[in-house]
């Protein structure tokens, strides 16, 4: 056994970890289910967050949740069409014109279709957490450099984009404190164009001077790879991206015809993959601090992708606990393996190494 | 190391080539400072070593340049990473990643050192420059000298064996200039850096060059020891070099201690005769201002300062960078924000009028006067200033052509020098007649003549009875303007007195002339001119 020392786990394995718990999520609408999938997600942002900024984010998706479920549930009370039987109250109908018939505004509203809302938000909003606890687990700019090299340039535009914009912001405020100097007397496009083309000119000398200095610092060195090897890169690349799509809704739809779901799924990443692979053979270049993959990556990554794949093989055997039903309206049960599976999830907030403490 | 062989470089829509027929030879190891008026192919002859120039800016380039045996005609200036380190004048502009240990690796990545090189090398250069406790900071977070220094650290991980820095001290402190001057001279010494430096304070740089290239702006280049260039005629020189000439030393003393060991003859020629008098201000008050309190969130930036100007007043206001400088003349002039306190100019708060009315009692020019220029022509721009301040049309042409005679109407302003630009702005704001005038860094990116220049304008301007206060880091343009000295250190104003009295017995911010000639209160060479004849 060797010593755990704290350490940022690879982006890549919070990733995979929190798709699968999504997978899951996305497979039931079980309340119960949902919950503690939630809750799981929860614990191991709340055990394995480092004291980054972006951590932070977590609480904004609760809150995304949060307004998903609302969101839903509101729906159904406005169009809800009155289904099911156990009226709960009755709000006044607004009579719409007969060219609106099958849209009914408020009236009597039932529990099933309070329910309805109810779970069906309650799974969207678990998705949601699922992949704000990435998010909030995995540095995005990590992640960015984990990208496979033919990426690469993606990456650095993101990175200069999220630089870029706050010296935009700034020089927006600058010169319009400036042209109050001035008098600032001008109103509409003209006092646009005053504070316009200070900002543009600005921007402009800046991205010179920042193309100059990646010039001179040796971007884009060896990237002249011949016409035809890019082009069949893109291909590669693009049409492996459109079969991950596809296959990754067969995946999550449970009505798509089987062969579109993780059999397009594979093909699609192996397509992809090639693309990555010719594309990344011509760059010379090496990553600074790479993150590795070590077992415990593979651990966190299979938990996750285990609670997924458990409940997707739970749906074939025992649908009705994972869909409670609501006509005859019933309790929802807890299954017990799909609850052990979701438990399986949460694991990581301690077989993951702890992150480090940051010293800023 | 470095080889120009009859290099010609002109632009397209330029009559007269930038340089022309130069012929370099530089080694390994050397420190060459580069020098010359704004506009006289300083920032070309840089470019040009890493084949910026003219891969990058365009232009034709005749001749050959060479650096470590590789041209810059068959080689781009990405294959000159791994030899040459670039780093300009905003380090700012230049980063590309977002915090000091990626950028410091970003270089490396680029060339593919092997991973394990590259966490050496950090560290290395982390001790090397001073930084090693910024290495996870934000780079938006540091002072301008931590930046500088991590630029120059971001390009040497390569291992260039030439560092090449275009005004790397422009934009900084005193103090702040030192720290990063040290570091160079470090490289230079220690590992055998060449360096190739543009510096338009020459007082900074001068004494630490073991050679200077000297543009005087008609595509020569003046190449030899800085002592000979400096001793050659009518070249622009700092105050050291002035006051050498002024007394006849040979060689020409470079550096403070050079002139101080020569100076008692001096001191003794100069004992008993009267300090020129400065004019002195009236003593009406133009500006007054009570308890001033800016804040931006839990930062103090300033905190209860009281300032009164008077008539006729030149006033300097120094301190290091984000002492508060320039919060405190926002503040002033109305626009800025200002949490507490009070301003009275004539009877009036600027604060408390439409921004119209405010700058008719105070003019503020900005940190970077371009931000105020928006039309595509002067004359577009001085119609505009008129009309802005219900002057009688053509003001702001007549007061332009006072500050800097001889702008072509036609122009537009990005293709004014700096200088040019800085006086088109003054008298756009000179336009609406404020008793109070505040210039925010004016010296930045002007060079001796041009500040010179300034330098009489707002002897001038104070004279018609304007009060000027500038906020700068320049102490030999403060030494000779300014007449009074108000130094801020983390939003107080920890000294306010006579330039004489605040700066002579400053490190900091005593002029060259003064550490010369001190405990004698001489400030500038014009003085000991005119006190000797």
């Amino acid at each position: 056994m060797t010593v755990r020392l704290p350490r940022n786990l690879h982006p890549g394995a919070w990733w995979l970890w929190a798709l699968g718990l999504a997978t899951a999520a996305s497979r039931t609408t079980n309340p119960l289910l949902l919950l503690l999938i939630a809750a799981a997600a929860g614990l191991v942002v709340v055990n394995r967050r480092s004291q980054a900024p972006w951590t932070l984010a977590f609480r904004l998706y609760l809150l995304l949740g949060c307004c998903v479920v609302t969101g839903r549930v509101v729906f159904r009370i406005i169009f809800g069409g009155g289904e099911g039987e156990h009226i709960l109250f009755t709000l006044p109908q607004i009579p719409l014109p007969a060219w609106a018939a099958g849209i009914r505004l408020f009236g009597p509203v039932a529990a099933e279709q309070l329910l309805g809302g109810l779970y069906d938000g309650l799974r969207l909003a678990t998705m949601l957490i699922c992949l704000g606890a990435a998010n909030a687990l995995a540095n995005p700019k990590r992640m960015l450099k984990a990208m496979p090299s033919a990426l690469y340039e993606v990456g650095v535009a993101v990175t200069v984009a999220l630089s870029v914009a706050p010296q935009l912001a700034e020089s927006v405020l600058r010169v319009r404190r400036a042209r109050k100097l001035r008098g600032g007397a001008q109103r509409g496009m003209r006092a646009l164009h005053g504070i316009v083309i200070p900002v543009l000119e600005d921007s402009l000398d800046r991205s010179l001077a920042l193309a100059a200095a990646m010039d001179s610092r040796g971007y884009g060195r060896t990237g002249d790879l011949p016409r035809r090897i890019r082009l069949l890169t893109g291909a590669l690349v693009l049409a492996g991206l459109s079969g991950v799509c596809v296959g990754v809704y067969g995946v999550l739809d449970a009505t798509t015809p089987r062969y579109l779901g993780l059999p397009m799924l594979g093909t699609g990443l192996l397509v992809a993959t090639a693309g990555f692979v010719i594309g990344g053979r011509g760059v010379r270049r090496t990553v600074y601090r790479p993150d590795r993959w070590r077992p415990a990556e593979t651990l966190v990554a299979l938990c996750g992708l285990g609670t997924g794949a458990l409940l997707f093989l739970t749906a074939e055997v025992d649908a009705a606990d994972l869909y409670p039903s609501l006509s005859p309206l019933s309790w929802p049960e807890l299954p017990l393996l799909s609850a052990f599976a979701v438990l399986a999830g949460a694991l990581p907030a301690w077989l993951a190494p702890p992150p480090p403490r940051s010293s800023v | 190391m470095i080889e120009f062989d009859a290099v010609t470089v002109i632009y397209p829509d330029a009559a007269e080539p930038v340089l022309s027929g130069v012929d370099l030879r530089i080694g390994e190891g050397e420190l060459c400072l580069v020098a010359g008026p704004t506009g006289s192919g300083k920032s070309t002859l840089l470019g040009a070593v890493n084949g910026l120039v003219p891969h990058f800016t365009g232009g034709l380039l005749r001749g050959r340049v060479r650096v470590a045996g590789r041209d810059t005609r068959t080689h781009r200036p990405r294959e000159f990473a791994g030899h040459v380190g670039v780093v300009g004048q905003d380090p700012l502009a230049g980063f590309v990643t977002d915090t000091v240990e990626e950028e410091l690796a970003y270089g490396m990545e680029q060339l593919a050192v092997p991973a394990a090189v590259m966490r050496k090398r950090v560290e290395e250069t982390l001790d090397l420059l001073g930084i090693a406790e910024l290495r996870r900071r934000p780079l938006r977070d540091l002072s301008g000298g931590q930046q500088q220094r991590v630029a120059i650290g971001s390009v040497l991980t390569a291992h260039p064996r030439v560092l090449v820095l275009d005004e790397p001290t422009s934009a900084l402190d005193p103090t702040a200039a030192e720290d990063v001057l040290a570091a160079v001279t470090r490289l230079v010494h220690d590992l055998g850096v060449t360096v190739l430096m543009a510096e338009h304070r020459m007082e900074r740089v001068v004494q630490y060059a073991d050679r200077m290239l000297y543009l005087p702006g008609d595509g020569r280049v003046l190449d030899g020891p800085p002592t000979d260039v400096l001793a050659g005629g009518p070249v622009l020189a700092p105050p050291v070099v002035e006051l050498g000439r002024l007394a006849g030393w040979e060689p020409l003393p470079l550096s403070v201690r050079d002139a101080r060991r020569r100076a008692p003859a001096l001191r003794a020629r100069l004992a008993g005769r009267p300090r020129p008098s400065r004019p002195e201000p009236g003593s009406a008050a133009a500006l007054t201002a009570r308890q001033i309190v800016v804040r931006y969130g839990e930062i103090i930036a300033v905190r209860k300062v009281d300032l009164d100007l008077r008539v006729g007043e030149v006033v300097a206001l120094m301190g290091r960078n984000g002492s508060g400088k320039s919060s405190l003349l926002w503040a002033l002039q109305g626009s800025g924000r200002r949490r507490h306190g009070t301003v009275d100019v004539t009877g009036r708060d600027p604060a408390e009028l439409p921004a119209r009315k405010a700058r008719r009692l105070v003019g503020l020019v900005p940190q970077t006067p371009s931000d105020l220029l928006y039309l595509n022509s002067v004359a577009a721009e001085c119609a505009q200033a008129d009309r802005e301040s219900d002057a009688r049309p053509g003001s702001c042409r007549a007061l332009l052509d006072r500050l800097a005679p001889g702008i072509d109407d036609a122009v537009h302003p990005r293709d004014l020098s700096e200088g040019q630009r800085l006086a088109l702005v003054l008298a756009i704001q000179l336009t609406a007649a404020p008793p109070v005038l505040l210039l925010d860094e004016p010296t930045r990116g002007l060079d001796y003549l041009a500040k010179a220049r300034l330098s009489e304008i707002v002897t001038e301007l104070a004279a018609a009875g304007h009060a000027v206060v500038l906020a700068t880091h320049d102490v030999e343009f403060v030494a000779g303007t300014a007449s009074r000295v108000v130094v801020m250190a983390e939003g107080d104003v920890v000294a306010d007195g006579p330039t004489v009295e605040v700066v002579v017995s400053s490190p900091a911010f005593a002029p060259q002339v003064a550490k010369v000639l001190s405990p004698d209160p001489w400030l500038t060479v014009a003085e000991v001119e005119q006190a000797l004849t």
